[in-house]
Order: C-alpha cells, then structure tokens, then sequence
C-alpha cells in the first residue's frame, strides 16, 4: 500500500514556480494563441478531410487519419482554442451526443467545489498552460513532459464515450485525446510496473475547493497496467473539437469509458508506475462506497444511489430512466481483463 | 414599526401576514415553474426539482418548529397562528418532491422504486419521514384537533422525528460535504435545546416554589 504524505507533492516541484507565475509568457502565448486560433477558423483543412463516416462501434477504426506532422500548425492553448489535426474513429457511432453547455456546466471537479454548476465558476481563473507531467516510480528513468510534447507524442484521435457516474446519471461525450498506453510507452516503466497511479494538481490558490478537507487532496486515482494499455483508455486533452475547458480537467484527464465517472482523473501532474495497488482519493474517503475498480456494474449496489439504471442527461424532464449496462457497454473491449474475478467484491 | 413587533398585530393585521406568508411560499413552486419555462433548471432537472423541493420542505419545516422557541424566548404569541399554514406548505412541498421522484425520475416503475426504498438507507429514512407527514396534515384541521385533545399534542409532537429523519436522508445524500446538512443539524438542535431548556426550567421552578410551599 502507498501511504502518500502531504509533502509528496509541491506543485513547485511540478511547474517550477518561476514558470508558473510567469505572467508575460501566459499573455505573450495567450496573444499568440487567439492568432493562431482565427487562423484556425479561416482555414482547417485537416478537419474538412476527416470527415467521419462510421457506422458501427465495434473495434473502434479509425477513419481518416493525419499524422503527417509537417502540417500540423504548432498548436496554442487556451480558453476556446481549437485543437488542429485530430482524426475520427467509429467509437460512438450512433450515439446522441451531450450538449457542449450540459458537459461543461455539469460538473464533479471538487477542486473547483462541490456543487455541480460550481467548477465552471470557479475554475475560471485556472492556468492549464504551460503544463508539465512527471513520470516517475517504477521506470527506466524519472522525467517530465510538456503538454505541448503529449500533443505531439501519438495522433489525436476523437472518442465518443458513455460517461457513467456513480450518482446515475450518463452523458455521451466526444473526448479528443491519445490512447494512454502510447504515452505508457513514451514513460518506458519497467517490469515492476504493475499499476499506474495518476495524481492530480494540488494548489490551493488556483483550486479554491481544496480549502475544504472534502477529499484527501492532491486527487489521486489508478488503473491496473493491463486497464491502462486497454485500448479503450486515453489521455483526454479535448472535447468537442476544442481543448479540454478547465472545468473538464484540463489540461488533460483520464478517461476509462467503462469505469464510473470518478475514475477520470482531471489536470493530472504526475504518472507513477508502481508495483501495489494504489489507493485513491475516493478508495481512502469511503472504503465500503467507492472500490480500487469502480467498473460499471449493474448487478453491484452502491448503499447510496441506483446502479441499474441511470438518467442521460438532455433527455428533458419526461425521458425516464436507461438500463445501465454491464461494463457501460464496453463489455466486448474490457470484459476479458476480468474474467474470473469476484466484481462483487472487487467492486 | 418597532410598535409593530412589539405590540400584538391586530386581527386584521394577522390576515395581511397570513396572505403575505401564504404568497411568500408560493415563490420556490413559482421559481421552478419560471425556470422550467425559460429551459434553465441546469443539465439535470429532475435532480434539481429534487433538491429544491427537497430543500424548501425542509426550510419551511424548521420555520414551523421555531414558532414555539419564539413564544418561549419572546412571550409573543401571534406567530402561532401561522403554524398551521407554514406546516401545510411543507406537507405540500414534501408532496411535491414525492411526486417528482415517483413520476419524473422513476417514471412509475414501482418495482424500481421498491427497490431503490428497500436498498438506500437514504431513500428509506426519506420515505418513513414521509410517512409520518401524512397524519400530521390529515388531522390539522380545527375539528381534528378538538377531537383528539391531548393526543393532539402528542401526536404533533413527531414533526422533530420527522424533521430529524428529513436531516439524516439530506446528510446521506451528499457524498463529503456535509456543510449544509450540519447546518440544518444544527438550527434544529437550537430549536429543541430551547424546548428543553424551557421545560427543564419550568420543572425547576414549580418544585423550587413546591419546596417553599412546604417550608
């Protein structure tokens, strides 16, 4: 078990602060990026040429790919900014999609605090940019990565994912990100590296809702190694074809489609492989609540909320409630990772 | 207006507060509807008819309880006349947050929400507050309350369990902030620490003055 002290994580030990509060950069690279950005809007052509036409879920093809760097603008970043050069895939076909204005207004972020409308209030004034992850623990050697260097690591690709939360209510989700297993193998961990811990920013100046003891900040989460190579799962860097909104963890989260919402770790600053399982923020505030696994499970009752079935969200006041699905629906990508297991007592 | 608080209103008067505090309880339904007209009861309605319905059943719940303390505290008694018609309008708002649960978020599917009773201590503790609302607003009525007499009391003395069961269904709904729930926790033990108090020194004083009798 890791037992993580508070003096684990400085967020001076993440960003250096000389960079962090650097100001004139932030301005200087806002002012470059809202350049970029209507550059961006007069001409895209690699979204016109990645039009999707995708029919069935399945495996998830990829359709129109644009990998080819050399015409890729640089990316900027912030508020709005377009993400260039990302492909689409057939994850999701035929699913309706949450509204943009429901995804970022709808929020369980208590950095930002508790109320669901309260993140996208009070994440306004957050820096995602410039970023820095560290990869550290069990790998061949410690190092740090840019979020402009995660952007490049692999091709963007957008998912529409389900996005099951623990409290029963479901949106659809179109995420742009990279699948976690390529900047797993960017990290190169070692053969000790059974699980992956993911940690996100703590900086009560920037995260007002860390004032309050809710959770056992910094917000940590995990995956076992096999979960984090699935295909499935990815570094979530956008949404709807924009970079991440703050509220929505940018500048980049996880995101586990088959897992419940709480898993998707959001403005993650650090990357440890480690060899025992970790225990996450959620596992340590409600051992017998919130399990290691957090699989959507309809069959496992959570004491506090309905897990057979869940509203979508968007369906209006008279749409009733889904039958919630095993694994989310992802059964035919992620059922054989537990095949043997006890899900009710590895829940 | 100080002459106001200080002097008992007339009866004219109390009609004026009562149609003033009648109207005043109508505005949480008011909003709701306002909100649902113009689309703005955020991403998830349903759960937010819940909570303000929730939310306003228990508000009004507490002002009913905190008539007596003001009596007890103030030697004031007017403010009783509007125990009643405050405790309808909670009555009145826990039915509408019923209603909401059973058709808006369960559509009817009553083995649904058998379940969902059966297996959240949450909803459970919310359903039997609930229940005990319903005697309380069936026998409110003057004839109710002359043919019950004492049991009357008695009987109307359950809006603290009720009132403590609607704390504990809000406490177990949220997930670590329990702010708000402590709140309402707290507000509700002023209110009945007032009661006791006054009790215990009621009790004090007839055996103190029983005491001196017998010397």
């Amino acid at each position: 078990m890791i037992i993580q002290t508070k003096s684990d994580i400085f967020p001076s030990e993440i960003t250096p602060k000389s960079v962090f509060d650097n100001r004139r950069e932030f301005i200087q690279k806002a002012g470059f990026g809202l350049i970029a950005g209507a550059a961006g809007l007069l001409s895209n052509p690699l979204k016109a040429a990645t039009v999707s036409s995708g029919t069935t879920e399945g495996a998830g093809r990829l359709i129109g790919r644009a990998n080819t760097q050399a015409i890729i603008k640089p990316q900027s970043f912030g508020a709005h900014q377009k993400i260039s050069g990302y492909s689409k895939t057939t994850y999701g076909a035929g699913e309706k999609l949450t509204a943009y204005e429901d995804i970022t207004t709808y929020n369980n972020y208590y950095e930002f605090g508790t109320d669901k409308d309260e993140p996208a209030k009070n994440s306004r004034l957050f820096k995602p940019y410039p970023w820095t992850v560290s990869i550290e623990g069990e790998v061949k050697k410690n190092k740090t990565i840019s979020i402009e260097d995660i952007y490049k690591l692999a091709p963007l690709e957008e998912r529409i994912y389900r996005m099951r939360c623990v409290e029963g209510w479901s949106m659809v989700i179109p995420w742009i990100g990279l699948p976690l297993a390529q900047l797993i193998k960017w990290a190169e961990p070692n053969s000790n590296a059974k699980y992956v811990e993911f940690v996100s920013l703590a900086d009560k100046q920037q995260m007002p809702g860390q004032n309050l003891q809710v959770l056992d900040w910094p917000y940590t989460e995990g995956l076992r190694m096999d979960e984090a190579m699935n295909p499935l799962t990815i570094m979530a860097v956008g949404l709807y074809g924009e970079q991440l909104p703050n509220q929505n963890g940018a500048p980049m989260r996880l995101v586990t489609p088959w897992k419940y919402g709480f898993k998707g770790a959001k403005a993650i600053v650090k990357i440890r492989f480690v060899e025992k399982m970790p225990v996450s923020s959620w596992m340590k505030a409600g051992p017998n609540e919130y399990g290691f696994y957090a699989n959507v499970n309809p069959n496992v009752e959570h004491p506090r909320w309905t897990q057979s079935s869940e509203k979508r969200i968007g369906g209006g006041l008279f749409a009733g409630r889904i039958k919630t699905q095993m694994f989310n629906g992802y059964t035919e990508q992620v059922g054989q990772m537990y095949a043997g297991m006890d899900l009710r007592k590895n829940f | 207006m100080l002459a106001f608080l200080k002097n008992s209103p007339s009866k004219k008067q109390i009609t004026w507060i009562k149609v003033i505090v009648f109207l005043v309880c109508l505005i949480p339904l008011l909003r709701l509807v306002w909100l649902g007209f113009a689309d703005n009861l955020t991403a998830n309605p349903i759960e937010f008819i819940e909570r303000s319905t929730g939310f306003w059943a228990l508000f009004i719940l507490l002002a009913t309880i905190s008539l007596t303390p003001i009596r007890l505290l103030t030697g004031r008694v007017w403010q009783i006349q509007l125990r009643r018609m405050l405790g309808l309008f909670m009555f009145f708002y826990v039915c509408l947050h019923i209603i909401t649960y059973v058709w808006l978020d369960f559509a009817f599917d009553w083995l649904d929400i058998t379940k969902d009773i059966a297996k959240h201590p949450r909803i459970l503790v919310g359903f039997a507050a609930f229940l005990l609302t319903v005697p309380l607003a069936l026998t409110s009525s003057n004839s109710m309350m002359k043919r019950l007499r004492e049991r009357w009391k008695q009987l109307h003395q359950m809006v603290y369990i009720v009132a403590i069961l609607a704390i504990v269904h809000f406490w177990w709904l949220v997930k670590k902030d329990i702010r708000e729930p402590l709140l309402y926790a707290c507000i509700l033990m002023v209110l009945f620490g007032i009661r006791i108090y006054y009790k215990y020194m009621k009790n004090h004083k007839s055996i103190n003055s029983t005491q001196i009798n017998n010397l």
